[in-house]
């Protein structure tokens, strides 16, 4: 069947893996010899995006350096759930110093390497929206800025879910939590405040920005082995939902990263350079209630009476994504696809 | 004890942490019935052969298909394929064209020369089949790979029952007919042609035979009183496409009217035009929503310029001419005449009223019960009387020849059980995999593939074959089209998406299995599953 000329393989280009698929062109998750970077008895929640996104991501780095790959982290969910002593569910060397300084961690363990001469082997530092945006912002504004040969991973569930589901910086406007409770005439997080991290990346020049989500496995995983043909430093931006501080059911986790996409909350591109190269169409576009109603930290919205007009306020956040990133295929582009 | 400064536990990984005690539901590995099998009268798996010719294992598919029924080329042509009309692609875009794949692995068994081969023992068991329409092949074919000695005994001079003399050779050409017949043939099953039995329980007797299948059909054209001209030339539906098969067609003159509103008109409209005639008008009493005809007929009939007169009854038959009476439909949708009259010319005119059963041959049989003119049967094909059984046309059903077949499937294996004294056991039927089981975001869009149709000239003035037959190609992407609805298909998605690596993946053909561990119960891979197979239980504690 290897030289068949039909394209066509049911899941080929959506689902982890298809029976029918040559092995290069399934995704490495779809692999029974994948190096489970993260490994099972971790203790994130039922249903963790974060869980999943880590997993997804450094096995695909895992397989675009051969192996030779090491990790900083930052203190955060991941970090937790993943590694209380003497307990750790890293398959990786896996270094945790404080909450703020992965960058700077990772940064020192770039150079380390470098003067040892082992530039074979690549450095990723990870952390949550909290330590990324929030208390790493200034490490990791230093390391883009120095371009430090290091893969910057922020795993994103707009809040602080470890201690309690406090807003950070990257809590999306309406948002109920712990700090931005449901409550007066506007409930949930501001609008207009907070900080838009892989833009704040382009604007630093570097080698390569991107986002990605728990839901389109195949892009996450390409954008990861984009990343790490590059030298530099380099940004991954990664969607996660929370079930626990979003308020959603364990089994909408990958639903509610999809719908996000597809509402045009959640934009998925590519960046070189301060220039936006690319960007992962809408398929099936949905309003933004969609994406919203399956959540309990938007559940003031609806309802009777409801805040049809926050309602109104946030699809326009996503009509603005659309408009700015071309996240709508034209007629002209959906005949070429 | 030689650990470092304030280190005093050894290093250990998490998968001491058995996190499956968390989960108060599990999920399971289920198979859910495909729509499309659920809907098929001659009981095909079709997603399990579809399934091979995804991967383009055609020999393997055909294998899966002749394990159900005989006829693949045949009912890739004519069945009307309610395995489409319930399939779930349906409702993300189009249905898979599952009847072109059919087709193209019957045709292609026949240019590979696959073959099927009896591997049950002789059950030393003698069964007679009475008439070779699609039940009493099917009845023959299933009985015969069960090791039993059959005779198909047939009135008429050839096998194949209305798919020979019934259905027009553009929908069937002969030679794809005939090939399937010679390979239940291969089998070894007698064959007696040319010879009517008109008292089943003496045939049963003086050929000493252990069980009996009914598949006599309906033959018996069904007739209408209507005033005719002594010189009216008027023909029944079922002799004029019999003659039309022939070597002799009947003449038909340049005007012909079909009355009837089912397939049989359709198909003698469409015969009619080709015979010559050069206006081939259907009248029928109801509207076109009300035909009893499939709409692909219909279709299909009027883009070869057949015309149609709905709410119209004929009056008489005059010289040249036919009366017709306008109808309209009253407040229940019932037809009432309106006194209005209109003339149409007519050289011929063809009685399509629908068919009986002619059942004198079983009048001496003790036991069986009629009804409306058909014989009455059970679920499993049986009659009132032991050892005889009957399907087809001949029992209450919808007349098709898929529907036949299933006829004939099921009298076998109700033969088969009875012969041996048992009981026909039947596994229980899986819960219907309907379209909100599925999680349509993981299939590639992917419209349906057209079949080719002949150029409406030569469709009118010759028998060839309209639709043509999909290539290897075009085959293997209907193939690829089917969603395979409620059984798993190795998409390794449940694999991927479990956030606590608690899915393990056995290997091609061996599907998943649950670590139940370290699997918390999140239920993402339920979410996740393109087709449906996992569900969530709840967990006894």
């Amino acid at each position: 069947m290897t030289h068949d000329p039909v394209r066509f393989y049911q899941v080929g280009s959506f689902a982890a893996g298809n029976r029918l698929l040559d092995q290069g062109q399934r995704t490495e998750q779809s692999r029974r010899g994948r190096s489970n970077s993260l490994t099972s008895g971790h203790r994130a929640c039922q249903g963790c995006g974060e869980a999943l996104g880590a997993r997804y991501a450094l096995d695909a780095a895992m397989r675009a350096t051969d192996g030779r790959l090491v990790a900083a982290n930052a203190t955060g969910c991941l970090e937790v759930f993943s590694t209380p002593y003497p307990e750790t569910s890293w398959q990786i060397p896996w270094l945790h110093s404080l909450f703020g300084n992965a960058p700077a961690v990772a940064t020192g363990m770039a150079a380390a390497l470098e003067v040892k001469g082992r530039t074979d082997v690549r450095v990723v530092a990870q952390a949550g929206d909290g330590g990324t945006v929030d208390i790493g912002f200034g490490c990791l504004s230093g390391m883009f800025e120095r371009n430090d040969d290091v893969l910057f991973i922020c795993y994103d569930n707009e809040a602080y879910m470890n201690t309690g589901v406090q807003r950070s910086g990257a809590t999306p406007p309406a948002a109920r939590t712990a700090t931005t409770e449901a409550v007066g005439p506007e409930p949930g997080n501001e609008f207009g405040q907070g900080k838009d991290l892989p833009r704040i990346a382009i604007a630093h020049g570097i080698p390569y920005v991107a986002t990605a989500t728990v839901a389109e496995l195949h892009d996450l995983e390409r954008k990861v082995e984009r990343a790490m043909s590059i030298r530099g430093a380099r940004y991954l931006h990664v969607l996660v939902p929370c079930p626990l501080g979003w308020a959603s059911a364990s089994s909408d986790t990958i639903r509610l990263a999809r719908l996000a996409c597809e509402s045009g909350l959640f934009p998925l591109f590519e960046a070189e350079n301060g220039e936006v190269v690319d960007v992962t169409k809408i398929r099936r576009q949905v309003p933004v209630e969609d994406y919203l109603k399956l959540q309990g930290r938007y559940r003031h919205l609806f309802g009777d009476p409801g805040r049809p007009d926050l309602v109104r306020q946030i699809q326009k956040v996503a009509d603005r994504n659309i408009e700015r990133f071309g996240l709508v295929a034209t007629g002209a582009e959906q005949e070429v696809r | 004890m030689d650990k470092p400064f304030a280190v005093t536990l050894d290093v250990g990984s998490s998968l001491a942490n058995r996190t499956g005690s968390w989960r108060v539901e599990r999920p399971v590995y289920i198979d859910r019935m495909p729509p499309c099998n659920d809907a098929c009268p001659a009981g095909e798996n079709v997603q399990s052969w579809l399934y091979h010719a995804e991967e383009g294992a055609y020999e393997a598919a055909w294998r899966a298909l002749v394990a159900e029924n005989p006829l693949p080329a045949v009912c890739g042509r004519i069945c009307y394929h309610p395995c489409e009309t319930a399939c779930n692609r349906a409702h993300v875009d189009e249905a898979v064209g599952i009847h072109g794949v059919e087709r193209f692995l019957g045709d292609l068994a026949r240019s590979s020369g696959w073959s099927v081969e009896v591997e049950s023992p002789p059950s030393g068991k003698r069964v007679l089949v009475v008439g070779s329409g699609p039940s009493g092949l099917s009845a023959a074919y299933h009985l015969a790979l069960l090791g039993h000695s059959v005779t198909i005994v047939e009135a008429s001079p050839e096998l194949g029952g209305m798919m020979r003399y019934g259905i027009p050779k553009y929908r069937l050409p002969r030679d794809v007919l005939d090939a399937e017949i010679a390979a239940i043939r291969a089998l070894g099953v007698g064959v007696e042609t040319g010879r009517r039995i008109d008292d089943v329980a003496a045939a049963q007797r003086d050929g000493g035979y252990d069980a009996v299948f009914l598949a006599l059909g309906a033959q018996l054209a069904r007739r209408a009183y209507i005033p005719a001209a002594d010189s009216a030339h008027i023909l029944d539906a079922l002799s004029f496409l019999a003659s039309a098969g022939g070597a002799e067609p009947a003449r038909v003159g340049r005007r012909v009217i079909v009355y009837g509103g089912g397939d049989t008109a359709m198909d003698s409209a469409r015969t009619a035009r080709r015979l010559g005639a050069t206006e081939a008008v259907v009248v029928y009493r109801r509207t076109r929503d009300q035909m009893p005809a499939h709409a692909s007929e219909v279709e299909e009939a009027l883009a070869e310029g057949i015309q149609m007169t709905w709410l119209s009854t004929l009056a008489r038959v005059e010289d040249g001419a036919v009366v017709i009476e306008k109808m309209v439909l009253d407040e229940h949708g019932f037809p009432q005449p309106t006194g209005e009259y209109e003339t149409l010319g007519a050289d011929t005119v063809v009685l399509a009223l629908g068919q009986e059963a002619d059942l004198s041959a079983v009048e001496h049989l003790a036991g069986v019960a009629t009804r409306e003119g058909m014989l009455e049967v059970a679920p499993d094909m049986t009659t009132g009387s032991p050892g005889v059984f009957a399907g087809g046309d001949m029992v209450p059903a919808e007349r098709t020849a898929t529907v036949a077949i299933g006829h004939g499937k099921k009298a076998a294996r109700s033969i088969d059980a009875w012969l041996r004294g048992e009981e026909v056991v039947r596994p229980p039927r899986h819960e219907l995999a309907s379209f909100d089981k599925l999680n349509t975001w993981y299939y590639d869009d992917a419209p349906r593939t057209v079949q080719h149709e002949l150029e409406v000239v030569r469709r009118q003035t010759g028998f060839e074959e309209v639709v043509a037959g999909l290539d290897r190609e075009r085959a293997l992407f209907e193939a690829r089209r089917c969603l395979s609805c409620g059984n798993c298909f190795e998409c390794d998605n449940c694999f991927g998406v479990c956030p606590d690596n608690a899915v393990v993946k056995l290997g091609s053909g061996e599907r998943y299995a649950f670590d139940y561990d370290y699997c918390k119960g999140c239920g993402i891979c339920v979410s996740e599953c393109p087709c449906g197979a996992i569900v969530m239980v709840p967990e006894t504690i």
